[in-house]
Formats: C-alpha cells, sequence, structure tokens
C-alpha cells in the first residue's frame, strides 16, 4: 500500500511582494517583477535585469545574530519554513521529532556571501592568496552549504532525514520529489522541503553573461523576461524560495489539516547530452512526464495545466514544446501552458518550489497564471501559453516541469485533493 | 560468525544483560519502520578510487594495509602565512592521461577526479554503458565544495579583469551538481539523478539514494562522492571550522580517538561504485560482486539544548551528540535485517576532535558494549574527504570483506580507556567479515550509516 | 578597432585549444578550414569563449548575434582578416 503525500502548508518568498497572498497577486494580476539590478552597479554587465525580492531579515523576525550567520539564502529558507508550518497549523511540539525531516533545494547556495567573504580576504579580488586575518567564522559553511537545512531542521525542529538536493535549475522541483520518496518509503512522516537561492550578485550574473543565457534587453527590464516570445532572447535572474509542509495523506487528514494539493507523480532524467545545451526534440523531459503521469496513474488528457520552466532562452521554450508534444500528443494543444518566469524571474535552484506554490494555487483557485510579455508568435512555439492575461480555468491536475546545466529534466504531477480522494 | 540464524532468531547465545540493553537503545532509539521501498539489498559490482593514498582501488588497499598516509605538507600553494599546513594531497594525478582534453579547460580538479573514478568504477564492473538503456542508469553524486579552486580563479578574474573576462564554463563548473552531470554525459546516463549535500554525512547519503533509486527500477547506480578544495581560498575556508589539526608532524596530525587527537586534516578525492540490482547484475553476468549495500539511514541531531532552533547559536561543535549517531545506527542495521552483534567492524566518522571523538565512542559503545566491535578509522591515512569520505569507507569495508582483514586507523595508538570502544590499531586485523557498519558525520548535525554484507548469492 | 595582425589558422587552432580542449577531432595535415566546428570537436560555449579570446587578442569585436553564424574556420578568418563586415 503506497502511502499518499499531500501539501499542507506553503512559505513564499518571492519578487513582487511578501507571502503566499502577494505572490499569487502578482501572478494572477499578470504583474512583472523584474527591474534594473539595485544590489550593485550592474552597468559593467551584458544583463543589468533582475527580479530582486524586498526582503528586510529584521522585518521578517530573525535576531541579528540569526541575520548575521546566516547566508540571504538560509534567510529565506527559514523565514519560508517558519511561515510554511505556520500555515499548515501542525503543532511541531506534538510530533515525533525523529519523524519530521527535511529536504532543500538549492543551485548556487551561499553565493551572495562567499562573494562578500572572498572580497574581504583577497583585497577586493587583488590577491590569489588570500589573507587569513579578515576570516569569517562561517567561511566553511558558504562553501559547504548543508547548514541551510540545518538551519531549517533547527527552526523546525527536526530530528529525522535532512537532505540538501543541489541539482541546478531542477533543485526545487527535486528536492520536493525527494521529501515526497523519504514519506512514502516510511523514512519520514512530515517533511519541509522546497528550495531557495539569491543568485542576483557580481559573479552568478557574469558567469551568466558569458554564456549568453540572461537577457541583454536593459531598456526595458519590466518586460525584459518573455518565454515563449518570438523575440525572446534570454532569461532574467531572480531570487526567491518556496517552502513546504508535505505529510502523510491519512494522518493530515486525521488532524483535519487544510490539504492543498497531492503531489500524485514525480520523475527525473537526464538528457546526457551537455552541460548546458538542449537537444530540440525534448525526449528526456517528455519522458519524465511520461513516468510521473503514469505513477499519477493519469492518462495525458488528464492534465488541466502545465506550468511550464519557460526560462525564456531560445532553446529552452523550443525543446520544451517539444517535450510537451511529444508526451501529451495532441492534447498538449488543448491545454493551457504558462510560465511564471515571465513575472518572478528565474530563480535558479528555488523557481521549482515556487512553481509548485503557483501549481497549488492555479488548483485552489481555478485560475491559470498568465505568461507576460507575450506579445510575437514563434512558430516553433505553438501551444496555448496563456498570454497577459490570467484565466479563469478550472484546474484539477497540474504538470510542473524543471530544466537544468547538467541535463537535468523533472516533471511532477500535482492534484486537487478532491479529485485525488 | 558463531551464532546461527536460529539462535540469532531466539536470542540465544546473547547474555540477557546485552539483550536488555540493545532493547531500551530500540526504545530510545524510536520506532524502526520496516516498510521502506528501498528495502531490498543492491549489490557493489565495481569501485573507482582516488585517495591521497592510492590512485586505483589497489594501490589504494595496498597502502592502507602497509599503513602509508598520504598526509603531505600542501605543495600547490605558499602556506606559509597559515597556521595549519597539512593536507591529504594527491599528487600523482595527471588528468590528461586519464581523460580527453576536451574535458579539461571546463572541469576543477574535483570533477577530473570523479569523472576518472567512474571510468574506473565502470571499467571495473566490466559494463558497457553504450549497450545499455540509457534510462536504466542513473548518477547520484554528494559533493560539499562544488568546483572550489575552478571558481576562485573566476572570481579573481571577475575582480581583477571584469566580467567579461568570467569563463563560460563557470556557470556549470562551480555548482554542486557539476559531477553528476559530468558523469551522466560522458557515459550517456539518462536514468534517475542528483546531487546531495551534507558535507562529510553526503557520500553515505549518495549510497542510499542510489540504493533508493535501484529499490524503485533503475537497475543500476554510479554513486559515491568526491571533494577537493585545495586553493588558498578553499584552505582558508577549511580553516574557519575551527576543527583543523595545527600539528606539523604529518604523521601525528590526524590522530582519531587517540588521547592526543589534536584536529582533523582535510583531504581530497574519494570514491565512486557502481551498484545495481541483484537480478540485473546476474542477468549481464556481472564479473564480481564486492558486497551488498544491505541497509542505510540518516537522522539529525536536536537543535542545540533542544530549543526551538533559531534562539540557539550554533557557531560551537555541540556536545551531546551520540543519540543521533546511534539512532542512524540502529535504523541502518533494522533495514539490513541485522542485530548489533551481527556486525564485525565498525568503520567510523572518526572526528580526531576529542568532544567528537568522545560522543562517538559513546554511540558506538552504547550500541554494541564495551569494546563490543572492531572499530577502525583508515582516513587517518587520508584525512578527511568531505563528500568523498564515507564512499572511501564504503569501498574500504567492502576490501575488509573480500580480504577478511580490517586495516588498522593509521597512527593512532594510545584510545583512552573510557571510551570503552576496540579501536584497530599498529597492525590489520586478520578477521572474517560479514558484515561492516560505516558510520558518517557531516558538520551541525548530519548523522548517515550504511551497512554492507558479503553478497548473498 | 580594427586589428592589423592577420590569424591564420594555426592561430585559430591554438586559441580553440585553449578555450575548448585540444580536439582528437581536428585532422592533423587535412584543410579543415571548411568543416563545421561540431565536426571538429568544438561546441558553442568553446566558441563563446573563443571569441572573448579573439576579441582580446585581435582586437576585432564578435558581436553576440554573430556567434552562432559563425559554423567554421574559415568564418572566424574572414571575420578576423576584414574579409568579412563586423
Amino acid at each position: 500500500m503506497t502511502r499518499r503525500v499531500v501539501i499542507t502548508g506553503i512559505g513564499v518568498r518571492a519578487p513582487g511582494g511578501k507571502g503566499v497572498k502577494e505572490f499569487w497577486s502578482t501572478l494572477s494580476g499578470g504583474r512583472t517583477a523584474t527591474r534594473r539590478i539595485t544590489f550593485f552597479d550592474p552597468s559593467p554587465y551584458r544583463s543589468q535585469v533582475a527580479a530582486e525580492a524586498d526582503f528586510d531579515p529584521v522585518v521578517e523576525g530573525l535576531t541579528a545574530a540569526e541575520a548575521d550567520r546566516m547566508d540571504r539564502a538560509t534567510q529565506f529558507a527559514v523565514v519560508c519554513a517558519d511561515e510554511a508550518v505556520q500555515d499548515s497549523g501542525l503543532d511541531l511540539t506534538a510530533l515525533d521529532p525523529y519523524r519530521v525531516g527535511v529536504s532543500l533545494g538549492s543551485a548556487v547556495a551561499a553565493a551572495t556571501s562567499l562573494e562578500r567573504e572572498y572580497l574581504n580576504l583577497s583585497g577586493g579580488g587583488r590577491n590569489w592568496e588570500v589573507d587569513p586575518a579578515g576570516l569569517s567564522p562561517y567561511m566553511f559553511d558558504y562553501m559547504v552549504p548543508s547548514v541551510m537545512p540545518a538551519e531549517v531542521a533547527w527552526a523546525v525542529g527536526a530530528e529525522g532525514p535532512v537532505a540538501m538536493v543541489s541539482n541546478g535549475c531542477t533543485s526545487g522541483l527535486d528536492s520536493v520529489g525527494h521529501a515526497v520518496q523519504l514519506i512514502r518509503e516510511g523514512s519520514a512522516d512530515t517533511m519541509v522541503a522546497g528550495a531557495s537561492d539569491t543568485p542576483i550578485t557580481p559573479i552568478v550574473v557574469a558567469c551568466f553573461d558569458a554564456i549568453k543565457a540572461t537577457t541583454p534587453r536593459n531598456d526595458a527590464p519590466e518586460e525584459a523576461s518573455r518565454p515563449f516570445d518570438g523575440s525572446r532572447n534570454g532569461f532574467v535572474l531572480a531570487e526567491g524560495a518556496a517552502m513546504f509542509v508535505l505529510e502523510e495523506y491519512d494522518s493530515a487528514k486525521r488532524r483535519g489539516a487544510p490539504i492543498y494539493a497531492e503531489v500524485t507523480g514525480y520523475a527525473t532524467r537526464s538528457n546526457a547530452f551537455h552541460m548546458t545545451g538542449l537537444k530540440p526534440d525534448g525526449r528526456e523531459m517528455a519522458e519524465a512526464i511520461r513516468v510521473a503521469l503514469n505513477e499519477s496513474r493519469a492518462d495525458p488528457t488528464a492534465v488541466d495545466y502545465i506550468n511550464a520552466h519557460g526560462s525564456g532562452t531560445k532553446q529552452n521554450d523550443r525543446h520544451e514544446t517539444a517535450a510537451f508534444k511529444r508526451s501529451l500528443g495532441p492534447h498538449a494543444y488543448a491545454t493551457p501552458v504558462s510560465s511564471i518566469k515571465s513575472m518572478v524571474g528565474h530563480s535558479l535552484g528555488a523557481i521549482g518550489s515556487l512553481e509548485i506554490a503557483a501549481s497549488v494555487l492555479a488548483i485552489q483557485h481555478d485560475v491559470v497564471p498568465p505568461t507576460a510579455n507575450l506579445h510575437i508568435s514563434d512558430p516553433e512555439c505553438d501551444l496555448d501559453y496563456v498570454p497577459i492575461t490570467a484565466r479563469e480555468h478550472r484546474v484539477d491536475t497540474v504538470l510542473t516541469v524543471g530544466s537544468g546545466f547538467g541535463g537535468f529534466q523533472s516533471a511532477m504531477v500535482l492534484r486537487d485533493p478532491e479529485e485525488a480522494a | 560468525m558463531s551464532t546461527s540464524e536460529e539462535e540469532r532468531a531466539m536470542g540465544g547465545g546473547i547474555p540477557s544483560a546485552v539483550r536488555q540493553t540493545v532493547r531500551d537503545a530500540a526504545r530510545e532509539d524510536g520506532p524502526a519502520e520496516t516498510a521502506r521501498s528501498g528495502s531490498s539489498p543492491v549489490y557493489v559490482t565495481g569501485i573507482g578510487v582516488a585517495a591521497p593514498n592510492g590512485l586505483g582501488l589497489e594501490r589504494y588497499w595496498e597502502a592502507v594495509l602497509a599503513g602509508r598516509s598520504g598526509i603531505v605538507p600542501i605543495s600547490r600553494f605558499d602556506t606559509s602565512r597559515y597556521p595549519a599546513r597539512l593536507a591529504g594531497q594527491i599528487e600523482d594525478f595527471d588528468a590528461s592521461t586519464h581523460l580527453p582534453s576536451r574535458l579539461l579547460p571546463q572541469t576543477d580538479v574535483s570533477t577530473r577526479l570523479a569523472l576518472s573514478a567512474a571510468d574506473w568504477a565502470i571499467a571495473d564492473a566490466g559494463v558497457d554503458a553504450s549497450s545499455a538503456t540509457d534510462y536504466d542508469m542513473g548518477v547520484v553524486t554528494a559533493n560539499g565544495c562544488g568546483g572550489f579552486d575552478f571558481t576562485h580563479r573566476e572570481f579573481k578574474k571577475l575582480w581583477s579583469e571584469g566580467p567579461q573576462a568570467v569563463s563560460v564554463y563557470e556557470s556549470f563548473a562551480w555548482f554542486y551538481a557539476v559531477n553528476t552531470g559530468q558523469i551522466s554525459i560522458r557515459n550517456g546516463m539518462r536514468g534517475p539523478s542528483s546531487a546531495l549535500v551534507a558535507e562529510q554525512a553526503g557520500g553515505l547519503d549518495a549510497l542510499g539514494h542510489a540504493r533508493r533509486t535501484v529499490g524503485r527500477g533503475t537497475p543500476l547506480m554510479v554513486t559515491g562522492g568526491v571533494d577537493s578544495a585545495f586553493d588558498p581560498w578553499g584552505w582558508v575556508s577549511h580553516l574557519s571550522s575551527g576543527r583543523i589539526s595545527h600539528a606539523t608532524d604529518p604523521e601525528r596530525a590526524y590522530l582519531p580517538f587517540d588521547r592526543e587527537a589534536r584536529g582533523q586534516v582535510p583531504g581530497e578525492g574519494g570514491a565512486i561504485l557502481l551498484v545495481e540490482d541483484p537480478a540485473a547484475a546476474r542477468a549481464r553476468g556481472a564479473r564480481r560482486v564486492y558486497g551488498e549495500l544491505a541497509g542505510y539511514a540518516s537522522t539529525f541531531d536536536a537543535a542545540p539544548g533542544r530549543v526551538r532552533g533559531r534562539a540557539a547559536h550554533p557557531a560551537r561543535p555541540r556536545r551531546g551528540r551520540a543519540a543521533g549517531l546511534r539512532r542512524a545506527a540502529r535504523l541502518a542495521l533494522t533495514e539490513a535485517g541485522l542485530e548489533p552483534q551481527d556486525v564485525d567492524v565498525v568503520f567510523a566518522d572518526a572526528a580526531g576532535v576529542r568532544d567528537l571523538d568522545r560522543v562517538e565512542a559513546a554511540a558506538i559503545r552504547d550500541l554494541f558494549g564495551v569494546h563490543g566491535v572492531p572499530v577502525t578509522a583508515p582516513k587517518a591515512l587520508t584525512g578527511r574527504l568531505g563528500a568523498g569520505g564515507g564512499p572511501l569507507d564504503v569501498a574500504t569495508a567492502l576490501l575488509s570483506i573480500r580480504d577478511g582483514v580490517i586495516p588498522a586507523s593509521g597512527a593512532t595508538a594510545d584510545v583512552p580507556a573510557e571510551y570503552g570502544i576496540d579501536v584497530v590499531t599498529g597492525a590489520p586485523r586478520e578477521i572474517r567479515v560479514r558484515h561492516a557498519l560505516v558510520l558518517a558525520r557531516g558538520r551541525w548535525g548530519f548523522n548517515s550509516a550504511v551497512v554492507v554484507r558479503a553478497a548473498t548469492t | 578597432m580594427q586589428s592589423t595582425i592577420t590569424m591564420t589558422i594555426d592561430d585559430l587552432h591554438r586559441i580553440l585549444a585553449d578555450c575548448g580542449g585540444a580536439s582528437e577531432d581536428w585532422p592533423r595535415g587535412a584543410d579543415v578550414h571548411d568543416r563545421r566546428f561540431e565536426e571538429l570537436g568544438y561546441d558553442s560555449l568553446a566558441l563563446m569563449e573563443a571569441a572573448v579570446r579573439i576579441e582580446k587578442e585581435y582586437g576585432t569585436p564578435v558581436p553576440d548575434e554573430l556567434i552562432p553564424t559563425l559554423s567554421t574556420p574559415r568564418d572566424v578568418l574572414d571575420l578576423v582578416n576584414g574579409a568579412r563586415p563586423a
């Protein structure tokens, strides 16, 4: 008898607003949260736009000591974990801590702190041999960032399995998929899972500049992220986090928990092709979708909405469109597809979890968030991408997908708890 | 083993006091879950090792049995301004003789080691990856530092030459998933893949996840871990952990469980293993089976002082971690269907920091009784390899099973009596090994345990 | 800024080897001017990395939108040596 896993709590910090309500208001309103970078002077960089979150650790309730020791991405994760637990109504003190675990995704983890400490230690980048005098006591934890899930585990009192899943840009799907597996197999009953990344820092901007993966559309930052649009020319870097409480279905039901959705299927495959390149045929993503649907015992026609990876790079959007057609057949043309990256940008490892949150909210509201900035059609992207305006649409089953450097292709199926039951 | 299956089932041959202790421990450790989907054993059919005291499985094993250490003064940069100068350094690895030159501009030293170790593991297993179904092979590796040396060079270029100088390869040579991705690409493996980070515990987590993935239907997984960060920035990052030995004598720098333990020595390298579903391994006529990954578990230590999290400041290593480590060991044994008395050897985490050695000794003593099982720490000869440490210990445990010998723990000699553990010191101990328990702890409370056993055919 | 230094096929080969590794697919002694870079063992990343180097060494700007159109060594040599408008 397979244990079923449901989402009972959500915490979100994303560009455009604080918390789940404002996140949904941004998405359903089709508002874009991309802007010219304010965290540092972006003028020497090719891509000068990003989706920054307005986040103040003190306002968020972190102590000065916590704000000092935690990297920004950890701060996001801990705040979202708190919010998710609160949202779930779970009384952590009543749980067996051995049966509570954490699964946290992040692609570049403590990048912000790494860069700050690097500049401290190297005389502003002048010296190769760094000066140990200015060494932060937390430097090791920025290099080896497993302190991130540790901080979350401390925050929620978890003493079961604690994991950090770092699969690049699919981390946010894979960390939740990992948590689902742990509950199903019986290694934990409750998992606090999700992902966080805060990569808007010079080294990350520069490394995406180098491969021209981010957009140089600097003159109109709010229109810079344009997935599936014929004029798209790269993604917009972003930051954010989403954390969830995942529980075994029966115990969630017993305690009368608010059930947002059931995770009915998850799969990941690799393209084994290129660290950054994608073959246009979408074969491996299609396979991940097929396996996830199979696990959900769902026919392709059951999919009401596809929450796309939709990064806005030339190759991704074409690749993904091919994968949808390959896995769903003609139903791909009948299904609304949208990319929230058009509004909140691409927060690397975090975005998969933010997209799970968006999918769950789409189920809850029976509304499909739009793809903003989609004006010009592209013959290679010929599905229904819900341009500009959100759409009322019955959503019981969502397919959400991710694709990332290293070749990772992941898919997850989420279902309305009423329908799933 | 003197205890037969039946005796074990009856609890015969075991003093009742010990049985009582074991029951008490089981109660404290919490309910043992049995309904795990990953609970069927998987075979280890190939091993690739890149260790400071030996490149390649057999050279490493020879060095371990001979007590040869790979701990040396760091030669990659001038260490004179730093308070610690010793590391487990791999000195005889020339990437260009192992890998196509096209992979060199885009890889950190850690990824080159990981790719080579994966090649060796696959060759050792006699697997022809090109003839297997691509979706039937996956990759799960652990990573601690990412491509740190590589990324240090790119940080330097960014801040001394400007953004245009940053390499196109930085975006993936740095990140923690790089080894998984590169191994997958090099070998055409398109099955479920992942990368995990849990400092020194992460390598065992990768093995555990590979085992789970086989249990869920992927017949072959490449797994393990490799770490390296011996550029100047990586080195001071190690130093900031506050646990690094400042000793100057390579022989005496890292002495886990010794009365004179004075800290850790970081090392580089690790091991990559090929694990398979037993039926699939038999079907392809696997040439050898080193043993089984029979059990795995991970736990996390309570927040400092049981205060719910954020009020407590985790700036110092905490005492009293024994419970979490013992619980991981117990859960892994349960998953393997074994009792503590079935275990022939424990490969310890072996922190080399007195407080941490003491709590590990207590965990082992509580579970096995005073001097209840041989305990070894061959990592005293390599330094602590981060994500590579657990997989290398598992490889070593499998060789102990193969050759019936437990290696010694480097120069560790004088183990405090109050630890109450039987550390294998001085010379290897010849003994039949059927079941080994491998422990690993990651900084801030990660505990992982893997049980390996001789293959049941 | 237009360079006065001429780039030879050997120069290009050296830069590519630095940026993308020495390729086993680059045939010795054969005329490779019109072979596609993929056949010669260099992917789009190697080419992007090479573009930065070429700009630095030869002073020839290689605009982003031009890189995907550079598919053979001849394309690059023509660009750098001025037979083709940048």
